[in-house]
């Protein structure tokens, strides 16, 4: 079934496939090269007459709901990950799809985890046709040994959102697992058993899709206040017990992570940032939930309370250590598009300040902005960067789907982007000539903090300018490669990628940036 | 001379740890034969990028140990080269393989040698059979590390650490830090030496030092290795002081050899020896303390603090690094990175100390200029010990950075 299409060589100087399950493709261009034109696209056109007048818009089930839906063979069906590992919505749409006996669905999830891995049985039993969306654990070996029917295709939040609006990706049903909605479809995430804070990812399918299903195990009489999922775009309301486990829903508590190496790492990122002068008042910054990240803003806090510095606002991912600047006044604003640990759930539920947004504000590249170019600057993980400074997000150093993009490449658009990462993992450098699977451009990839030093990228002589007076280890990339190639005991073997696309990778502007190969 | 494990089941040995959670190092099991070749069969996390250089190594090894024929199983979780082949050598002498051979790595340029007098303020204890803690030991900025043979070390694997910390000594690079190795008290001890000296080590210290005459036999036994492997540069001792009798003889001890630059101080096992219990307050180790202060300054060596115990307690840390800086001591040890800043700012002069130092010494060098004999300060005058405090204080800042 993959397409037997022919390859062009990118303006990356990848090899990407022109043709994808059936659709022709752009191959990229380079960064803000791709002009698209023409309308966005739009559901078809409703009528509120025919919806219930008092509002109640319940159904008995997902199956019913389903089937009101006309859901039939080679639709597709979209998911989202706001409730992460602990998500039992997606399965639960999927199964019912198969209980209804529909074949060759596209699954379009924001993202699938380990949890979704008997999504591979509906592969092999032909009622998923194949996945566009983040793959990882099972689901990406599955993937990478070339096993799917069709080509995986791995977008960001932002890129996501892109193929919605103007239509490469049409969705037929949505389906929004929300923790708390009424009978009319609001819905929102900061309540609940099932809390999870922000429900973004879920906003572009409410909007955009054909029919828009929402399941809810905690339905409240209307109006669901505060609504973050607006009822006028939703069909239909269904009612069940439990959308997910909450012990994988969100983290107890996020942990900083307790390497010494690691916190090296990030303490050479706060101080980079105050020595470049980008920590300031008035600056803003954003940091996931990794290990380094946590580690990296709890530095960053030191250092701005010492130097009595307030930041306008502040991106999450969301955890306890960004709610506790938002507490002590150190930052005006958290803009949220992920909601990590049980302290960042309770902040966006009581704090005003505390606000959930979505990719569509953040990260959309058909939007008349967005905020991620604003941001002064972001800090990131990798599992590869080359000495051009191309990073690689979604693959081993092997060629195996890791995970997915998420919102790393929208990120990019940030004033000063950092990579920080451990210099080798288990003797495998992080540092090489050239990444697996391109992911992130690297003129877009400014600054490489490793335990043994930090590179500046030569395109950023601005920043290289700004930290001349440091005391930091600001070392050439070719230098700190070299050193730690000589720890490893020489330059890694190159792993032997396959000849048979079995995924693409795309850039935010919907190009395809680089092509997963067959492993294994 | 062969270890307990390898008496116990001649013809097999292994080495080295595998497994979940384990990271940075490989075991490896070696059943010699008689014939049939080498045998090798591997696993390896890191297969992809470094399973033709781990195959290719380890045929290297066994062939520098002159064994042509075994069955060698190779189970690695990542271990950098120096760590494989340490752990093949130990597995093949448990086995009763390649003995009186070594597998040394290919040596590093040594670091400069160490001064007798240099600054002393944290030592970094590191397991000597934990190699993932080796290779990025010095980027935490300690002034020394210690590889440790001693108490961290579990008995039945002292001979594979003593290997893995030779090879360590050949092979890593810990910048400017100095290079220490603790060794296992007598006679163990001299086992240890004869496998790191080669190695040049800056500073050995010797552990539950009591009497003069160990630290005699030590640096007796250092010296002839010395000469034996041709090595110039100096090899300091560092006693250790664990028990009332060390105590007692503190400066007997510190006089013992000329290569003792520091006496240090082991409380976990004085208290012991008292049978008292060990506070976060420290009195019941005040007179030791003092005592060993007070022998090291008389006989011109630094005295050295033990080690604060609880990684997670950084303002209790602070607290008695201050308080030790106050009773006369240069420095302390550390059993975690996350403890050598905050050494380092409490073994520091204060900004206040180092101000009305520099101007002591400027009033000092004003005096001097115009021959005058008396040094004064505003309306004091200042008394010679005064002038050398102070000049000693700023030297020291300097070195630390800090004026």
């Amino acid at each position: 079934m993959t397409d037997r299409a022919e390859l062009v060589q990118n303006a990356a100087g990848r090899m990407v496939p022109t043709m994808v399950n059936g659709k022709p493709q752009i191959p990229y261009l380079g960064v803000a090269k791709y002009q698209p034109r023409g309308r966005k696209a739009a559901p078809p056109v409703r009528s509120s007459k025919d919806y219930p007048d008092n509002g109640d818009k319940r159904v008995a089930d997902l199956e019913t709901a389903l089937r009101k839906c006309g859901l039939r063979d080679g639709m597709v069906i979209s998911s989202h990950h706001h409730l992460r590992d602990g998500d039992q919505v997606a399965l639960m749409m999927l199964e019912a799809a198969a209980k209804i006996g529909v074949k060759d669905l596209l699954w379009f999830p924001s993202a699938s985890f380990p949890s979704q891995k008997s999504a591979i049985e509906l592969m092999q039993s032909g009622v998923i046709h194949h996945i566009e969306g983040s793959m990882n654990g099972p689901l990406g070996d599955y993937c990478t040994q070339g096993k799917m029917r069709g080509l995986g295709v791995l977008r960001s939040h932002g890129g996501r959102w892109q193929a919605i609006q103007d239509g490469e990706v049409h969705i037929d049903i949505a389906v929004i697992a929300a923790p708390t909605a009424d009978a009319f479809g609001n819905a929102d995430g900061s309540h609940g058993k099932s809390a999870c804070g922000s429900l973004g990812f879920a906003l572009a399918d409410s909007i955009y899709a054909d029919n828009v299903i929402v399941v809810t195990d905690n339905l409240v009489p209307f109006p669901c206040i505060p609504w973050q999922i607006q009822g006028n775009n939703v069909d239909h309301v269904v009612e069940v017990d439990s959308i997910g486990d909450p012990a994988k829903i969100v983290s107890g508590t996020t942990q900083i992570t307790r390497s010494p190496d690691r916190l090296r790492v990030a303490e050479y990122v706060a101080r980079f940032l105050r020595d470049a002068g980008i920590m300031r008042n008035g600056f803003s910054f954003q940091a996931g939930a990794g290990g380094i990240a946590l580690a990296f803003v709890d530095y960053l806090r030191r250092m701005m309370k010492e130097d009595g510095v307030k930041a306008r606002f502040v991106r999450g991912g969301s955890t306890r250590y960004l709610v506790e600047l938002l507490q002590e006044g150190l930052t005006d604003y958290i803009l949220d598009g992920q909601t990590f640990d049980l302290d960042a759930v309770k902040s966006i539920a009581v704090n005003p300040r505390h606000v959930p947004t979505s990719p569509f504000t953040s990260y959309n590249y058909h939007g008349k902005g967005s905020f991620a170019s604003m941001v002064d600057a972001v800090v990131l993980g990798a599992t590869e960067v080359d000495v051009n400074f191309n990073g690689n997000v979604v693959t081993h150093s092997d060629g195996r789907l890791l995970h997915g993009i998420g919102g790393w490449q929208n990120c990019l658009q940030a004033g000063c982007t950092i990579l920080a990462v451990p210099s080798f993992r288990d003797r495998i450098p992080v540092i090489v000539d050239e990444v697996t699977t391109l992911t992130g451009p690297g003129e877009l990839i400014d600054v490489v903090v490793t335990e043994r030093g930090i590179a500046i990228n030569p395109r950023r002589q601005d920043l290289l300018d700004a930290v001349k007076a440091s005391s930091l280890p600001i070392r050439p990339i070719q230098d700190i490669k070299a050193e730690v190639e000589s720890i490893c005991g020489g330059k890694p073997v190159r792993p032997k990628l396959g000849e048979r696309p079995v995924a693409i990778v795309k850039w935010v502007d919907g190009t395809v940036l680089d092509t997963v190969w067959q492993v294994g | 001379m062969m270890t307990d494990s390898a008496e116990k089941s001649a013809g097999t040995g292994e080495a080295g740890q595998c497994g979940r959670g384990v990271r940075s190092d490989v075991h490896v099991a070696i059943e010699a034969r008689d014939s049939g070749g080498l045998e090798i069969t591997m696993q390896s996390r890191v297969a992809p990028y470094y399973g033709d250089a781990i195959l290719a190594q380890a045929r290297q090894v066994f062939e520098v140990l002159g064994i042509k024929h075994a069955r060698v199983e190779i189970r690695d979780e990542g271990a950098l080269p120096f760590v494989i082949s340490a752990r093949i050598e130990t597995a093949a002498r448990r086995a009763g393989l390649g003995l009186g051979r070594k597998a040394s790595p290919e040596k590093i340029a040594l670091p400069e040698a160490s001064p007798r007098d240099r600054l002393r303020r944290s030592r970094l204890y590191l397991p000597g059979s934990e190699p993932k803690y080796f290779i990025n030991a010095a980027l935490h900025g300690p002034d020394a590390i210690i590889l440790d043979l001693e108490d961290s070390v579990h008995h039945a694997e002292k001979d594979a650490a003593r290997i893995l910390v030779r090879n360590t000594l050949r092979a890593v690079d810990f910048a400017k830090c100095e290079r220490m190795v603790r060794i296992n008290q007598l006679p163990m001890g001299l086992e240890d030496l004869a496998e790191v000296v080669p190695e040049s080590p800056d500073l050995v210290l010797l552990p539950k030092a009591e009497l003069p005459e160990q630290i005699a036999e030590t640096d007796r036994m250092i010296g002839e290795l010395r000469g034996r492997y041709g090595i110039t540069r100096p090899i300091w001792l560092m006693p250790i002081l664990e028990s009332a009798l060390g105590i007692e003889n503190a400066s007997a001890i510190a006089q013992a050899s000329k290569n003792v630059v520091a006496l240090t101080v082991g409380l976990e096992d004085y208290t012991a020896d008292l049978g008292v219990a060990k506070t976060a307050e420290g009195r019941e180790s005040l007179y030791a303390r003092s005592r060993l202060v007070n022998a090291a300054r008389a006989l011109g060596v630094q005295a050295i603090d033990s080690v604060f115990g609880d990684v997670g307690d950084m303002d209790g840390l602070r607290r008695w690094a201050e308080s030790s800086r106050a009773l006369g001591f240069e420095g302390m040890g550390c059993i975690h990175p996350g403890q050598i800043p905050v050494i380092h700012e409490a073994f520091a002069p204060s900004a206040a100390e180092i101000e009305k130092a520099l101007k002591i010494v400027a009033a000092f060098d004003e005096a001097q200029q115009h021959g005058l004999g008396v040094v004064s300060l505003g309306s004091k005058m200042i008394d010679p010990p005064v002038v050398q405090r102070a000049q000693k204080l700023v030297d020291l800042a300097k070195r630390m950075g800090k004026a």
